[in-house]
């Protein structure tokens, strides 16, 4: 039996640059980035990132009840449902949270108690999330480094095709506190300035705080809207922290994804890459990237705009592709310059009218993985 | 038609003991966890310096991952690209978490840090074995055997896999419980259905 298309019903994103997709791409059409120089408590030393400020609400009653993360969620999931129509007590609905460290923040303001351990779960935060949305089925949590907004977004059209559920509503979010910021410094990663993805001068990632929601699902009243339609996983059995010398499992995960979609490499029409601004992501993506036969196709990446947002990065950065695809205007790499790769790519540098049917998000992260997920009208 | 599935091998280590396809293999009673992890690792002749600057979580889903497939996977039969892992547990990398950030008050140490990702076991077992397969992650309150049943099933119907480990693999200070399955399309001798019924009572049974 052929399985049903997967349709994307409506999306947010929240960011220090907005709090609708609308809102955030207006922002980015007129260049304006969230990256700026930081003097924060989470620090002794300044750096550039992308924060919300600090007294900022989310939502408007009970934020006593709910940390920033779970806000966040609550804020973004709830702006995408929206005069969506949808029903969240359905049994056919069902919600996915993906975050790398959700509520981790915790652990520099509470006392360590058991407790405080349930607290931070991410299994406590989905579920409240859930419970305010008025979901009925259990929400499901994914932890997979920065893969995982691309891995929920994966996950949310294979539930969707094996009608297991008929509307899939994947949410990311991350907040930047003491306990991330300090070990991306200690890692020597972050850049000292506002990012420049694939640019020669390159010198590491900017953090970044966000969420992002897209809303998916098999209903036939969707058959206008753009469609998921594929998307692969793979692990580079190489390195924990480090990526693979050659590109090639990221390579095997964008062909997977294109043969998913049954797409050729030449259908696909921009790329919103991961492009972190580190040396090694970026020399390797790129070889990833000619190594599918993408090449010639235009790429950005929008780490110079949102930072690093981690677990939610897969979602607020496909969320801005398929406005992209909208309104056919391809976002540039904000700090990208010069050529600062191996492998001939084609990076996007300034705001370009592009007139695509398809577009491919990849993502890669600690532990080896790499994912990309198909798009298209 | 869907492929048939089976459980070709299991693994188990909890409360002091190690355990292949239901028999206990190994036990160390009076152990606190790193004495206890080490004794396995030890037991098992492992010979992977790696071994020990993993963190707990590794270490443990490391080790239940070597003792699953000692004997029982025939790696060569698949491309590295063939096989995956799928994974849960309720903590996430909380047990390591707190560990880094006892680090932050004096100096951030990179080595800790790398391990505050639940995921990072998934990479530990990928590099041993040369798995570049599909993997996932999933956060569960408790071990939710309908779901991983459900997701490996779809790697593996879809022939995104031909083999896949699967589980729960979890530690928050002296608290652990790992149980790996290896799910194969082949039976072999000592193999049962790959199901959530026989994931859920293997589970409960350790």
């Amino acid at each position: 039996m052929k399985e049903p298309d997967v349709f994307v019903v409506a999306d947010n994103v929240l960011s220090p640059l907005g709090k609708t997709t609308a809102e955030n791409f207006s922002q980015l059409k007129q260049n304006i980035s969230g990256v700026r120089l930081q003097n924060s408590d989470i620090s002794f030393d300044d750096f550039y990132a992308s924060l919300f400020d600090e007294n900022e609400t989310f939502i408007k009653d009970g934020d006593n009840l709910y940390t920033k993360f779970e806000q966040l969620l609550i804020a973004s999931i709830g702006d995408a449902l929206q005069d969506s129509g949808i029903d969240t007590k359905d049994k056919k609905t069902v919600l996915i949270i993906s975050s790398t460290k959700g509520n981790i923040s915790l652990l520099e303001t509470e006392q360590y108690a058991p407790d405080l351990q349930k607290r931070i779960a991410l299994s406590t935060s989905a579920q409240l999330v859930a419970e305010y949305l008025g979901f009925t089925n259990p929400p499901i949590v994914i932890s997979n480094a920065c893969v995982s907004g691309v891995l929920g977004i994966i996950t949310g059209m294979r539930l969707l095709r094996t009608g297991q559920y008929e509307i899939a509503i994947v949410a990311g979010a991350e907040v930047i506190s003491e306990f991330v910021l300090s070990g991306f410094q200690s890692f020597q990663a972050l850049s000292p300035q506002v990012c420049k993805p694939f640019d020669k001068s390159r010198d590491g990632l900017n953090l970044g705080e966000g969420a992002g929601t897209i809303i998916l699902s098999t209903q036939k009243k969707y058959a206008q809207n753009i469609k998921v339609l594929g998307g692969a996983i793979s692990n580079d059995a190489n390195h924990i922290s480090g990526p693979s010398r050659t590109g090639e499992e990221l390579a095997f995960a964008i062909k997977s994804s294109l043969n998913d979609a049954a797409l050729q490499p030449e259908d696909i029409g921009f790329i919103s890459a991961h492009g972190t601004a580190t040396v090694y992501n970026d020399e390797m993506e790129a070889n990833a990237i000619a190594l599918s036969g993408l090449q010639n196709a235009p790429l950005n990446s929008l780490k110079g705009y949102y930072g690093h947002t981690l677990g939610a990065a897969g979602l607020i950065e496909s969320v801005i592709s398929l406005q992209s695809l909208r309104e056919e205007l391809l976002i540039p790499t904000l700090g990208f310059k010069d050529n600062g790769v191996t492998a001939r790519v084609n990076v996007c540098s300034e705001l370009l009218p592009i007139r695509a049917k398809n577009f491919i998000k990849t993502a890669s992260g600690f532990g080896g993985c790499n994912a990309a997920v198909v798009f298209g009208k | 038609m869907l492929a048939e599935k089976y459980i070709t091998a299991i693994s188990t280590i909890s409360s002091n003991a190690v355990s292949k396809n239901e028999a206990k293999v190994f036990e160390n009673p009076n152990a606190g966890l790193p004495e206890f992890l080490l004794s396995v690792y030890q037991h098992f002749q492992l010979n992977y310096p790696k071994f020990y600057k993993m963190d707990n979580l590794s270490k443990l889903g490391w080790l239940a991952s070597e003792v699953l497939l000692q004997d029982s996977f025939a790696g060569d039969s698949y491309q590295s690209e063939e096989v995956g892992v799928v994974l849960a547990n309720a903590n996430s990398s909380l047990d390591n978490d707190l560990k880094y950030f006892d680090t932050i008050k004096d100096v951030p140490s990179p080595s800790v840090f790398v391990y505050t990702l639940p995921n990072i076991v998934i990479g530990e077992i990928s590099i041993r074995n040369k798995f570049k397969g599909e993997h996932a992650f999933f956060i569960q309150d408790t071990f939710d055997a309908d779901f991983i049943e459900k997701q490996v099933s779809y790697l593996l119907d879809k022939n995104i896999l031909q083999a896949c480990i699967c589980g729960w693999v979890d530690v928050l200070e002296q608290d652990y419980k790992a149980v790996l399955f290896l799910v194969e399309k082949n039976k072999k001798e000592l193999s049962i259905l790959f199901s959530a019924e026989n994931m859920d009572k293997i589970f409960k049974d350790n």
